[in-house]
């Protein structure tokens, strides 16, 4: 099927000033594709701080004044420019923002799910998405700081889905929620996959995206390291780069074991595998590599030199 | 020591409605790992800030070996660790200085939390949020510290460095005979840490 | 195109401003004996290559009393600037951390003091204390403390409720060294922009109370003396008595607010990386 939206060689850079006048460039996300077709949910996950929201802005075109981005966006089939952004982006692209802070605390929420319009189509599939998620109709009439943090929420989730989207962007939607209301909104996005809309599901939750994912997509340092099935995640024989196989030991189902070190911060390396500081199998040619690019393995991708070399002991 | 909430009942000024807890008791002593579990908005956080003192109950008292504990001065002997290190440390000081703000701590916790020598004269805005609650737990266990009161500590982390961080709480918890409150909605998680389960009404 | 480093480019601005004004001051000063000099023999030429701003009907020469006066009203700015700026910081601070009470107090007073107007609270002011210099440094210093002290009161509401300073104090770091450590480094930014901003407040309510005549002595090359005595001549086609000095008085309030502007930017983190 044809992607509806489709990253090619992303990269997206942080211009700083440190100290004084030197002006420095932090790459944040380093040469991302992604591929994702209607009706799949793709997970993109990432340790906090990684630069995955980055990701979501970027497709929004609302990428911070001080950042600059490389790389084609393509959205149902023609590039995804900033006017096309701007002109999607609340109609067919929909955001399911971090914070609650992106509620208006000045307006109503029932006003705020309904963007403003006021005729009886609008004011219908408002009542039907609150009554989705499990919120009181009352709520229309409160201003969002009367509401708690999960209510919140699941106000914005709401909110997402009143118009029809096709290609829905999710970036930490369900922090602060318990894992029931967690699992009722993946539960949601699964029927709006099979309404057919594309779903971006960024998460730094691991064990979350694979209930409900088809595809994911692994961040280390601002790369992604791997492409996968979720269904490869049942074995970890089956994982082929690994940080991911690492990810899959220290969950703590599976014995809780993790690795020593931890992820370099996107820009303090110079050269090599990112990973090869923490990886067991790492050789000379690891950390004198240029960057490694994505390449496929078993059914998936992997951004790895040796991939299978752990099996080979 | 045994940490003890008495009939705590506490609601915020601003939301007159419900209260958040009412009448809410609980205890741990040392060496216990007691995790709670509890829906979304239910006032998980809102306990942790009673247990720590940061908030004071609008009813009932929060001991410390039968003293209460705002009579205690200098290092609070009860520390929270916070879901979101990045705004529990000083965005303008170098994470060395936060982190010695209250004595400094010893060199085998740096050790084995891996903190890179390198960080201490780095910003917060330069490390991630795994690295930085790796500060924080360092400067929460301070040796005055008895209980260690868990927020979500490792909610926004990956699943590595979750793994990591709690192998070294369950390991230097042990080795000190801390009391433990642990809050998480990870049920793996809290089956695998926790010597009993509390949930909240 | 290559992007351009505006840091460096708001810092060179920044330095060639400062120095301006800097010189304006040390010329004044320096040219201050010159600007009272009396010579009947050359009154009331027209600007020349000599006296670049002219000489009016004494024979004072101009230029050189226009920079005395804009030295005077720059040293007496920065003086009521920093004193303003120091109550702003003391009752802002205080608001914040004395509790309620006093919180409620110095608010009405604020409100009070903001809804006077601003002219006739300095002239007021400058009259109970005698006039003269200490008229007018302390009518300005005591009237314009307000919005800075307000501004600064909200953050140190807010930073009093910041996660990391509760923290310290529960690992039992000091009061004293939560404001050192913790509140003046997130306060200082608003304070220098406040303090620059103040700048041209204080000049040019000091050189209009002058020029009505509730300010400085009439001996002293104040830039509101020049201008007030100027009006006698306007009429007689002597433009050059009023248009320079009044210029060269906008110009430096303007420099004065640019400086401020661009601090502001710099300090700002929402466009520090511009």
């Amino acid at each position: 099927m044809e992607p509806i939206l489709e990253i090619s060689h992303l990269s997206i850079t942080f211009i700083q000033y440190e100290r004084g006048i030197h002006k420095r460039e932090l790459p944040v996300i380093k040469d991302l594709s992604l591929q994702i077709e209607p009706g799949q949910i793709v997970a993109a996950v990432g340790a906090s701080g990684s630069g995955k929201s980055l990701l979501a802005h970027s497709i929004l075109g609302i990428l911070p004044y001080n950042s600059r981005m490389s790389g084609t966006l393509k959205y149902d089939g023609r590039p995804l420019t900033q006017e096309r952004a701007e002109a999607l982006r609340g109609r067919e692209i929909m955001l399911i923002p971090q914070g609650v802070t992106y509620l208006d605390p000045l307006m109503k929420i029932g006003p705020q799910i309904r963007k403003g319009k006021r005729d009886a189509g609008i004011r219908e599939r408002c009542r039907a998405a609150l009554k989705r998620y499990e919120l009181k109709e009352e709520i229309e009439e409160q201003y969002p700081f009367e509401i708690s943090g999960g209510m919140a929420r699941r106000v914005l989730i709401a909110s997402a889905v009143t118009e029809s989207p096709r290609l829905i962007i999710a970036d930490e939607p369900t922090p602060g929620l318990d894992k029931k209301a967690a699992g009722r909104i993946l539960g949601h996005f699964r029927e709006l996959a099979e309404e057919g809309a594309g779903i971006l599901f960024i998460t730094h939750d691991l064990e979350l995206a694979l209930t409900v994912a088809d595809r994911v997509a692994v961040f280390y340092a601002g790369e992604t390291i791997e492409e996968a099935d979720a269904s490869d995640f049942k074995d970890v024989e089956k994982l082929r780069h690994p940080f991911t196989k690492s990810l899959w030991h220290a969950m703590p189902e599976h014995g809780f074991h993790p690795i020593p070190g931890s992820q370099p911060y996107p820009g303090t390396m110079a050269k090599g595998c990112p990973f090869a500081r923490q990886c067991r199998k790492c050789t000379i040619l690891c950390r004198e590599a240029d960057q490694i690019s994505l390449k496929p393995y078993r059914g998936g991708l992997v951004r790895c030199l040796y991939p299978g070399k752990e099996e080979a002991k | 020591m045994i940490l003890q909430a008495e009939h705590l009942t506490f609601s915020y000024r601003r939301r007159k409605q419900e209260c958040i807890l009412q009448d809410y008791s609980l205890s741990i002593t040392s060496g216990e790992r007691v995790g709670l579990r509890a829906p979304s908005g239910r006032g998980k956080t809102t306990l942790c800030r009673l247990l720590a003192g940061y908030e004071k109950p609008q009813q009932g008292k929060v001991l410390l070996n039968g003293k209460a504990l705002s009579s205690f001065r200098g290092v609070c002997p009860v520390q929270m660790v916070w879901q979101h290190p990045e705004t529990v440390v000083d965005p303008l000081l170098q994470l060395g200085v936060t982190l010695n703000e209250a004595g400094k701590p010893e060199e085998r916790l740096l050790k084995e939390l891996h903190i890179e020598e390198g960080w201490l004269k780095r910003y917060p805005s330069e490390l991630s949020g795994g690295e930085l609650q790796r500060f924080c737990l360092a400067r929460a266990l301070h040796p005055d510290t008895r209980f260690l009161l868990c927020d979500e500590i490792t909610a926004m982390l990956d699943l590595v460095t979750q793994a990591q961080i709690w192998n070294f709480l369950l390991e230097e918890g042990k080795q000190r005979d801390l009391g433990m409150l642990i809050v998480s909605h990870d049920d793996a998680l809290l089956q695998k840490v926790c010597t009993r389960i509390e949930t909240l009404p | 195109m290559k992007p351009q480093n505006q840091r460096r480019n708001t810092i060179l601005f920044l330095i060639v401003t400062a120095g301006v004004l800097i010189l304006i001051t040390a010329a004044g000063m320096l040219l201050k004996d010159q600007a009272v000099q009396t010579n009947f023999a050359r009154k009331n030429l027209a600007p020349s290559r000599e006296f670049l701003f002219g000489t009016d009907w004494m024979g004072r020469d101009m230029f050189a009393r226009t920079l005395a006066g804009l030295s005077l009203s720059i040293r007496i700015g920065l003086l009521t600037a920093a004193v303003s700026a120091l109550i702003a910081l003391i009752l802002g601070t205080a608001c914040a951390v004395l509790g309620r009470a006093a919180d409620a107090v110095i608010s009405w007073w604020i409100d009070l003091m903001m809804g006077i107007p601003h002219i006739l609270l300095v002239m007021l002011i400058s009259i109970a204390c005698g006039r003269g210099f200490t008229g007018v440094v302390a009518g300005v210093a005591l009237s314009h403390w307000t919005s800075l002290a307000r501004v600064i009161r909200g953050e140190v509401l807010q930073l009093r409720e910041a996660p990391y300073i509760l923290t310290a104090s529960k690992l039992g770091v000091s009061k004293m060294q939560i404001v050192k450590n913790h509140m003046i480094p997130h306060l200082l930014p608003q304070f220098v922009t406040g303090l620059i901003l103040l700048f041209p407040h204080a000049i040019l309510h000091e050189s209009s109370i002058t020029f009505l005549g509730f300010g400085l002595s009439s001996e002293q090359p104040a830039i509101g003396v020049i201008l007030s005595e100027s009006m006698r001549y306007l009429t007689t086609g002597r433009w050059w008595l009023a248009l320079f000095p009044g210029l060269s008085l906008v110009c430096v309030v303007m420099l004065f607010a640019l400086l401020g502007e661009r601090v502001a930017k710099l300090l700002n983190p929402a466009s520090a990386h511009e």
